[in-house]
C-alpha cells in the first residue's frame, strides 16, 4: 500500500470488514510494526522496516513520529479512573512536562470546542458515547498533533451521536486539520473527505474523488462493495 | 505525509518494568534504615562482638521454663529463676554485664553456632549428643527424673509401674530416653512443661517423668497432683558455649568452681529450694547453710493467690502493656512486610507480564518457589541458613524480609489478575498519546489494576498480620509469642487468649475500614459505568 496525504486533507479509507484498513492505520503510528516499508511523518521517517528485528532505536523513533499523530479509537479509550479535563491533560503532563497550570486553559478550550465545557470535572463513565468520543478527540488533540488519525469512530454510535463526533471532525478540517479516518460511514466519507480509499485483501484497490468514486467507481470489487451496502 | 507500507503486522512490545524496578529499590532504601532503627530498642540481639567486653550475653527459653529462667508471675516483664540468679552472679565476678536474649528451645543451639550470643544456660543437659554441637562447662547442677502422677493414681510410684501406660516427658531429655528404652511404655514428648501437665491434669497422660525441679516447681504448687517416688536415673546441666570459644569457656568454669566452694551456688540453690544431697555430692560442698527458701515459696504464693475474680482482673491488667507492645511489634513488622510484599510483587508481576523472556521466566519461577515451599521454612532459612552464605541479618529485619518475600509472590499473582483486567485498549490509547511504556503503565494501567486489586490486598494484609506469628521462632517477642508465654506461665489459656485475640482484631479492624473508603473512592467511576 503506498499513500501520500497532503496537509489539510480528510481521507477516508473504506472497505470490508478484515480489509486491513484498522492495520494500516495502525501502522502509522506503530501501535503495529509493519513487515517492510516505510513511513514518514513531518520529518521523521523510518525506513527499511523489518518486522522481525524491531529495536530500541528504531522504538525510539517511532515515539518521535508518534508526536505528531493523534488517534481515536472505536471503543474510545478514555482512561475511566480519571475525569475528563485529567483525560485531556494527563499526555502533556507526562510526555512534554507541562505545569497544570500552562496546559489546564488549552484543555478546557479544547473541551469547548468539542462541546464539552460543562462536563470538564465528570467521569468518563458518566458521559454518553457521543461525548466520550469527543473527548478523546480534545485528548488527541492536547498533543498538537499533525495528523488525526480515526479508526472507526463512530461505529460505536447511535447515529443522533455519531453526528456530534462528524460535526467536530468537519470543524477540524475546516481548520486545515490532516485527517485520516477508517470508517463505514459512507454518507460522511462521501460528503466530508478530499478523497477516499478503497481497501480490500490489504490492498489500496481505488483510490480518488469522493463524487467519482461513490457515483462511478472504476473497479469491480469496488462496485460490488458499495452496492451490498445498499 | 508518506505511508508505504505492506500488510501483515506485528505487535510492538517494549519491556517497561523499569521503571517498576527503581519503585523496589526506593521501597527497600525505605525499609533497611528502619528495619535497623526498629531492631535495636526492641532489645533483639545483635551480633555479641559488638561489645564483647562489657557484656557477656545468653540465652534461655524464658516460656514456660519454671523454675530455670521464667517470667516472674507477679510482674511478666520481669526474668527470675535458678540459673538466671547463677548468671548473674557469674557474669558480677567476671565484671561483666549479662544480656538476657530469648530464643525458642528448638533455637537455642543453632543461635550459639550462627553468633548471636556467647552462652546458653537452660537446663541444657550434657549428654554425648549436646556436647559434641557445642562447648560446655563444668555441670552445675545434677538431677534425677521424678514421677508425677494424678492424686488418685499414687500406685504409679517406680519407673516398672509406669509400664502399659502413657507417660508424658519433655523433649530431648534423660526421661524420655529412659521411657523410650521400654518398649511396653507409651511415650509422649512435650517442647513446653505445661501442655504436659494440662494432659496429665486432663487424663490424656497416666503420669509425668520430669526433671527434678520441673516436677517440684508444677506439681509441687497444686494439690490434684503428687510427686510420687524415688528419683530416677540422673543428669547434668552444662552452660554450652560455641565450639572453641575457649576465653569464656575458662573463665566461666573458674567461677563456677569458686561459687561452689565458697557455698555461693549452694546459696542460691537453696533460696529456690533445689540444693539436694546429690549437690552436696558433686560439689563437694557439704555443709549446711539452712538457706531460706524464699524464691519457691514466692512463687508459690505467687500462683496460689491471683485467684478469685480481683485477682484476675488484676492480673490482666498488668498483662496489658506486655501485649500493647507485643501488638506494636507484629503491626510494624507486617506494615513493613507489606510495603515489601506490595512493591516487589508488583515488579514481579510486571515482569511477568511485561517483561522479555528471561525476566518473565524469572519471575515465574520466584513466585512458583515462594508459593510452593512453606513460609515457616523460609523464616528458618533466611535467619538460620542465609548466616552459613554471610549474610547476617537481625531478627527483626530476617522477619520482615521472610514475610514480604512470601507475600511479594502472592501479591504479584494479584496484580497480574488486575493487570490482565485493565483493557488492551487502554495502553494502546496511552502509547498513541505518546507515553512511554512506563508512563503508560504507572499513570494509566497501573491505577485500574490496583482498585481491582485492592480488597484482595487488604485480605492479604489482615492474613499477613496473623502469619506474622511464625516470627516467633527467630526470637521476636510479638503477639502470639506472648500469648504462649502469658498462658504457659499462668496455666491461663483462656483469659489470654480472649485478650491477644482481641489485640489482632484491634490491630486488623481499622485496615479493614481504611481499604473500605479507599475502594468506596477509588470505586465511584466504576460504580456509575456499571450503573450506566
Amino acid at each position: 500500500m503506498s499513500l501520500c496525504v497532503k496537509r489539510g486533507d480528510l481521507i477516508s479509507i473504506i472497505g470490508p470488514s478484515g480489509c486491513g484498513k484498522s492495520t494500516f492505520l495502525r501502522c502509522l503510528n506503530f501501535l503495529e510494526i509493519p513487515d517492510s516499508g516505510t513511513i514518514r511523518i513531518r520529518d521523521v521517517e523510518i525506513d527499511k522496516l523489518d518486522g522481525q528485528n524491531w529495536n530500541r532505536a528504531q522504538e525510539r523513533r517511532a515515539h518521535k513520529l508518534r508526536a505528531h499523530v493523534g488517534m481515536v479509537f472505536q471503543s474510545f479509550n478514555l482512561f475511566p479512573h480519571r475525569t475528563v479535563l485529567d483525560n485531556v491533560m494527563m499526555a502533556p503532563r507526562a510526555v512534554k512536562n507541562a505545569s497544570p497550570s500552562e496546559i489546564e486553559p488549552l484543555a478546557r478550550s479544547l473541551l469547548a470546542k468539542v462541546g464539552l465545557e460543562g462536563l470538564a470535572a465528570r467521569y468518563p463513565a458518566t458521559l454518553s458515547g457521543g461525548q466520550q468520543q469527543r473527548a478523546a478527540i480534545a485528548r488527541a488533540l492536547a498533543m498538537k498533533p499533525a495528523v488525526m488519525l480515526y479508526d472507526e469512530p463512530t461505529s460505536a454510535l447511535d447515529p443522533e451521536l455519531a453526528e456530534e463526533v462528524l460535526q467536530v471532525m468537519r470543524r477540524l478540517d475546516e481548520e486545515g486539520m490532516t485527517q485520516i479516518v477508517v470508517t463505514h460511514d459512507m454518507r460522511f466519507a462521501r460528503a466530508a473527505s478530499d478523497r477516499v480509499l478503497y481497501v480490500e485483501g490489504g490492498r489500496i484497490i481505488e483510490s480518488g474523488d469522493p463524487e467519482e468514486l461513490f457515483a462511478a467507481p472504476e473497479d469491480q470489487r469496488t462496485r460490488r462493495f458499495l452496492r451490498s451496502l445498499l | 505525509m508518506i505511508a508505504r507500507l505492506r500488510s501483515g503486522a506485528r505487535q510492538s512490545s517494549t519491556p517497561g518494568f523499569r521503571s517498576a524496578l527503581s519503585l523496589l529499590v526506593v521501597a527497600l532504601a525505605l525499609l533497611l534504615p528502619v528495619g535497623r532503627s526498629f531492631a535495636a530498642p526492641a532489645g533483639q540481639p545483635s551480633p555479641p562482638s559488638a561489645a564483647t567486653t562489657h557484656e557477656v550475653s545468653w540465652a534461655s527459653d524464658g516460656e514456660a521454663n519454671v523454675p530455670y529462667v521464667f517470667h516472674d508471675p507477679a510482674d511478666t516483664n520481669h526474668l527470675e529463676g535458678f540459673e538466671f540468679d547463677m548468671v548473674q552472679e557469674i557474669a558480677r565476678r567476671l565484671g561483666r554485664s549479662a544480656r538476657f536474649v530469648q530464643n525458642d528451645w528448638d533455637g537455642l543451639i543453632p543461635g550459639l553456632q550462627r553468633g548471636m550470643y556467647d552462652m546458653v544456660v537452660d537446663g541444657i543437659e550434657m549428654t554425648p549428643d549436646h556436647v559434641q554441637a557445642a562447648l560446655f562447662s563444668r555441670p552445675y547442677y545434677v538431677t534425677g527424673d521424678r514421677i508425677v502422677v494424678r492424686r488418685d493414681r499414687q500406685d504409679l510410684n517406680s519407673f516398672s509401674s509406669l509400664r502399659g501406660h502413657v507417660v508424658g516427658t519433655i523433649k530431648e531429655t534423660l526421661a524420655e530416653r529412659l521411657l523410650q528404652q521400654e518398649s511396653s511404655i507409651s511415650v509422649r514428648s512435650y517442647e513446653e512443661e505445661t501442655y504436659a501437665f494440662s494432659d496429665l491434669r486432663n487424663g490424656r497422660l497416666d503420669a509425668l517423668l520430669l526433671d527434678g525441679p520441673i516436677a517440684l516447681y508444677y506439681a509441687g504448687v497444686t494439690d490434684d497432683l503428687v510427686i510420687v517416688g524415688d528419683p530416677i536415673g540422673q543428669t547434668r546441666y552444662g552452660i554450652a558455649f560455641r565450639q572453641g570459644n575457649l576465653a569464656l569457656h575458662d573463665a566461666v568454669d573458674r567461677v563456677l568452681g569458686d561459687m561452689m566452694q565458697d557455698g555461693t551456688l549452694q546459696e542460691i540453690l537453696g533460696r529456690w529450694n533445689l540444693w539436694t544431697p546429690e549437690m552436696a555430692q558433686m560439689t563437694g560442698d557439704h555443709t549446711q547453710r539452712h538457706v531460706e527458701p524464699t524464691q519457691w515459696l514466692r512463687y508459690r504464693d505467687a500462683m496460689r493467690s491471683q485467684t478469685g475474680w480481683m485477682g484476675l482482673l488484676h492480673r490482666y491488667v498488668g498483662f496489658l502493656p506486655i501485649i500493647g507492645e507485643a501488638a506494636g511489634l507484629t503491626l510494624i513488622v507486617s506494615a513493613l512486610a507489606m510495603v515489601l510484599a506490595v512493591s516487589l510483587g508488583l515488579v514481579l508481576a510486571l515482569g511477568r507480564h511485561y517483561g522479555p523472556a528471561p525476566v518473565r521466566w524469572g519471575s515465574g519461577f520466584y513466585i512458583e518457589i515462594i508459593r510452593g515451599t512453606p513460609l515457616l521454612i523460609q523464616v528458618l532459612f533466611i535467619f538460620y541458613g542465609l548466616p552459613g552464605l554471610g549474610i547476617k541479618l537481625s531478627p527483626f529485619f530476617a522477619g520482615v524480609l521472610a514475610l514480604g518475600l512470601n507475600y511479594a509472590a502472592y501479591e504479584a499473582e494479584n496484580y497480574r489478575a488486575g493487570l490482565s483486567s485493565v483493557p488492551r485498549g487502554q495502553m494502546e490509547a496511552a502509547i498513541a498519546l505518546n507515553m512511554t511504556h512506563g508512563q503508560a503503565l504507572r499513570l494509566v494501567i497501573i491505577p485500574q489494576a490496583f482498585r481491582t486489586v485492592l480488597p484482595v490486598m487488604t485480605n492479604d494484609f489482615i492474613a499477613l498480620l496473623k502469619d506474622s506469628s511464625l516470627v516467633s521462632v527467630i526470637t521476636l517477642t510479638e503477639l502470639t509469642k506472648t500469648y504462649i508465654r502469658l498462658s504457659s506461665t499462668y496455666y491461663d489459656y483462656i483469659g489470654t487468649g480472649l485478650l491477644v485475640g482481641a489485640a489482632y482484631l484491634l490491630l486488623g479492624l481499622p485496615f479493614v475500614r481504611f481499604a473500605r473508603y479507599v475502594e468506596r473512592r477509588l470505586g465511584k467511576s466504576i460504580m456509575r459505568s456499571e450503573h450506566h
